[in-house]
């Protein structure tokens, strides 16, 4: 098969440079290869001494591994910019809606939009959630998208995390760390700061309080220092200056929930959970989970305490629920959707089994409940043994697979071992829905670092950069 | 703020101190096995290293008769002993990761670094440096830590209980070295006399930073009644017993006073304090010296579990 050629997002091939790049181009140019090598090398200590590792426990050796960063930032214009964060903003609208409908009338299951089944059947939807009121009507309020980019103005998004989507500290840190190894660059271009992330979050879970509330208490839930984000968790606790607290720190009396202090209870209004809603009440939830909260849900219920994301919110991410994101867009918002879906082969259709068991070399296949790029196979890769290996699971299990066309992914100027070279990169941004929705402009930027990879996990050798939005 | 933060708070500062007395208790030991011995061993330094912090069964479990080389190893890099460098490095590590968003970023890079140099720390690489050089790199690390934490951290509950940690560490192992040397040094009866003892007391003095102290305070003889009234009831001395319990009351305080309550733990700091201050040395040798340090550790540690009762492991 032809190999697609890739969107390089700074060199147009014919030798000249996209315009938001001249200031990257020429620094690139003026800095010997050997200054690089010792500023990433800084980098990597700067990153060791303040903590942001991130574990990974599937393999021996240092359970804290740091996440390579590269330290050539990739750059967005403010007008491309703009279309891309308008049609974030669509996508997550159409979320909230999509999510509170299918919790109390399901309009759009009676309207034939989304087939009943693949809601109600789910492992994400939470019946518990029917006829459940939650503030301002969001559930959503955190949602990081994962986009790629083919072209100068085609973008596709890969998938919607509005579960516990985490990622946003490491935009944070590599702006910190960019602007301490090379502060020269800040100041010959206006880039936009995304330094008041916390602020907007913390305004944003301040505005979902429940309603009898005037200046409400709030605190990040963490299942613990053992969770490969957590120094994400304890990042964003320290940035809104709320407390980080784990199962074991609160309790409910009467459907409310206080947390254990020197100084006696306190009590909670809005708890930001990075713990899946699975974990989260032994009571009403995994009976044998030991990280959350007996009685939480029933405060949740009560409406004494607001949770975001909501319990449940995982019904509009599911990989199943992809696939009708478009139609979601125009039913909800009656707007044609601004961003792409990619073109998805659902395996539990025969038609659609057949065309990506004759087709596994040119497609990725992933499970539909999977995540970190465990379980996946990337066809124009791989072998004719993982094709056989993967095809027989498929014909085992087809429903929990889904197929998408390879996309040729944009490529980066990225720092490796060779020197400088195309890698090829994705984008996280992360949405707020509070009392507006909106989103700082910025985002993670993830870059896969073999050549020729187009895995950018964390959990798969991908590697992090700094990601600049110019001001127009 | 958390009980949980509290209670790391608390352990970081605890265990960074307990570290710094292992380096602190190692280094009287080589210090003193430096000198002649009538038998021509020193089994009894390492045995009392060991004493001192409270690994005694299980020492003799894994490792039999101490020496130099396994009294060393246990008490700097064994990672099954809760109570060596290593483990105690690690466990501040550990505290202050789970509340580093409670403390300024001098206090978490501190305790960090400290941790990933103690981890790379092999047993050659311990040996090669000199294991002297090793117990005063701890106890730098132990100073930086003692001094970002006064001079970096808001100095409101946080702070205290930090402080608490590290005082209640510090009284304890000085009740133990104190209390194990003297009965080396001095068993019951006998006189003192002889260089080999000067220079044994003067070990024990520096193991605590007080030989210069003791000087400036009672002059250049070592009597063993004044290194004794020193370590337990000058209070300008900054690991005497006294100093430390003052402290102790001093942040307990500061927490009533913030929380609007008083607990058992205030009243029973208190009490010991009272008898440090008002307490005469003629005294503490009537009742017996052993009999007096005993009965303080025991306190001690009754105070540490009246502080988790009423601050650590609330409702």
């Amino acid at each position: 098969m032809n190999k697609p050629t890739a969107f390089d997002e700074m060199s147009l091939g014919d030798g000249s440079v996209r315009s938001v790049y001249n200031q990257v181009d020429k620094w690139l140019k003026d800095t010997p290869l050997e200054r690089m090598d010792l500023k990433r090398r800084e980098a990597d200590t700067i990153f060791r001494r303040l903590g942001i590792t991130f574990s990974v426990y599937t393999e021996g050796g240092d359970p804290e591994r740091l996440i390579p960063f590269d330290i050539i930032p990739r750059v967005f214009g403010a007008e491309e910019w703009k279309r891309l964060s308008e049609g974030a903003i669509q996508r997550v609208k159409a979320i909230n809606a999509f999510i509170r409908d299918i919790y109390h009338d399901q309009e759009i299951l009676r309207a034939g939009k989304v087939p009943a089944d693949q809601v109600l059947r789910n492992e994400q939807f939470r019946p518990e959630m029917r006829g459940l009121e939650v503030p301002r009507d969001i559930y959503a309020h955190i949602v990081g998208i994962d986009m790629v980019r083919t072209g100068e103005n085609e973008f596709y998004v890969l998938e919607d995390n509005a579960r516990t989507p985490s990622g946003v500290a490491y935009m944070l840190e590599n702006r910190e760390v960019m602007m301490r190894l090379f502060p020269e660059l800040f100041a010959g271009q206006r880039i936009a700061p995304v330094d008041t992330y916390a602020t907007e979050l913390l305004r944003t879970l301040s505005s979902v309080a429940p309603p009898h509330c005037q200046d409400p208490t709030i605190a990040v839930l963490t299942p613990g220092i053992y969770n490969s984000a957590f120094f994400e968790h304890a990042f964003l606790a320290e940035g809104m200056g709320v407390e980080l607290v784990e199962g074991q720190d609160l309790f409910v009396e009467d459907s409310r929930v206080f947390m254990r202090t020197p100084a006696g209870p306190k009590r909670v209004d809005v708890l930001y959970r990075r713990l899946d809603d699975d974990f989260l009440d032994p009571l009403t939830f995994r009976p044998d989970s030991a990280l959350g909260v007996p009685g939480l849900f029933s405060a949740y219920r009560a409406g004494n305490v607001n949770i975001a994301n909501a319990v449940g919110s995982g019904i509009s991410d599911d990989k199943s629920i992809y696939i009708y994101m478009p139609e979601i867009i125009r039913f909800y918002l009656g707007e044609e959707p601004i961003l792409n879906n990619v073109p998805t082969y659902s395996c539990r259709k025969p038609d659609d089994l057949k065309y990506v068991l004759d087709h596994l070399d040119q497609l990725v296949v992933k499970e539909v409940h999977g995540s970190g790029g465990y379980g996946m196979l990337i066809g124009p890769t791989s072998t004719k043994e993982q094709r056989d290996e993967f095809a027989k699971r498929i014909k085992a299990t087809p429903h929990v697979y889904i197929a998408q066309p390879t996309l040729a992914l944009s490529t980066c100027p990225t720092y490796v071992a060779q020197g400088i070279a195309p890698r090829h990169v994705d984008l996280r941004p992360f949405v707020l829905s509070g009392t507006q929705v909106r989103l700082v402009p910025g985002g993670l930027t993830r870059v896969a670092l073999p050549e020729g990879s187009l895995v950018v996990n964390s959990s798969q050798g991908g590697g992090t950069k700094d990601t600049w939005v110019l001001e127009g | 703020m958390l009980s949980r933060t509290a209670d790391s708070l608390y352990w970081m500062g605890r265990y960074i101190e307990r570290a710094e007395n292992n380096a602190r208790i190692l280094d009287v030991a080589h210090r003193m096995s430096l000198l002649p011995s009538l038998t021509g061993e020193h089994r009894s330094e390492w045995q009392s290293a060991i004493t001192i912090s409270g690994g005694e069964q299980h020492f003799a479990e894994h490792y039999g008769t101490p020496n130099e080389t396994n009294a060393v190893y246990y008490m700097t890099l064994d990672r099954d002993n809760s109570s060596s460098i290593y483990s105690c490095l690690r466990a501040a590590r550990e505290n202050c990761r789970a509340i580093r968003h409670a403390v300024p970023t001098e206090v978490w890079e501190a305790v960090n670094t400290t941790w990933f140099d103690m981890r790379d720390m092999t047993q050659n690489r311990l040996l090669s440096r000199g294991a002297q050089q090793f117990y005063d790199w701890v106890k730098e690390r132990s100073s930086l830590f003692r001094g970002v934490t006064v001079g970096t951290m808001l100095q409101d509950e946080s702070f205290h209980f930090a402080r608490l940690g590290t005082f209640l560490e510090r009284g304890d192992n000085t009740a133990r070295i104190l209390d194990v040397k003297f009965h080396i040094l001095l068993p019951q009866g006998e006189q003192i006399g002889g260089s080999l003892d000067y220079y044994q007391w003067t070990a024990l003095l520096r193991s605590v930073s007080a030989l210069r102290n003791y000087r400036r305070v009672f002059g250049s003889e070592v009597v063993p009644s004044l290194v004794a009234t020193l370590l337990i009831l000058v209070d300008a001395m900054p690991r005497s017993l006294h100093h430390c319990q003052g402290e102790i009351v001093a942040h307990l305080d500061a927490l009533g006073a913030a929380y609007g309550k008083r607990h058992e733990c205030h009243r029973l700091a208190g009490e010991t304090h009272a008898r440090l201050r008002f307490g005469k040395i003629e005294h503490i040798f009537n009742v017996g010296l052993h009999e007096y340090l005993t009965d303080y550790v025991e306190r001690n540690a009754q105070l540490g579990l009246e502080i988790a009762d009423n601050f650590l492991l609330t409702r």
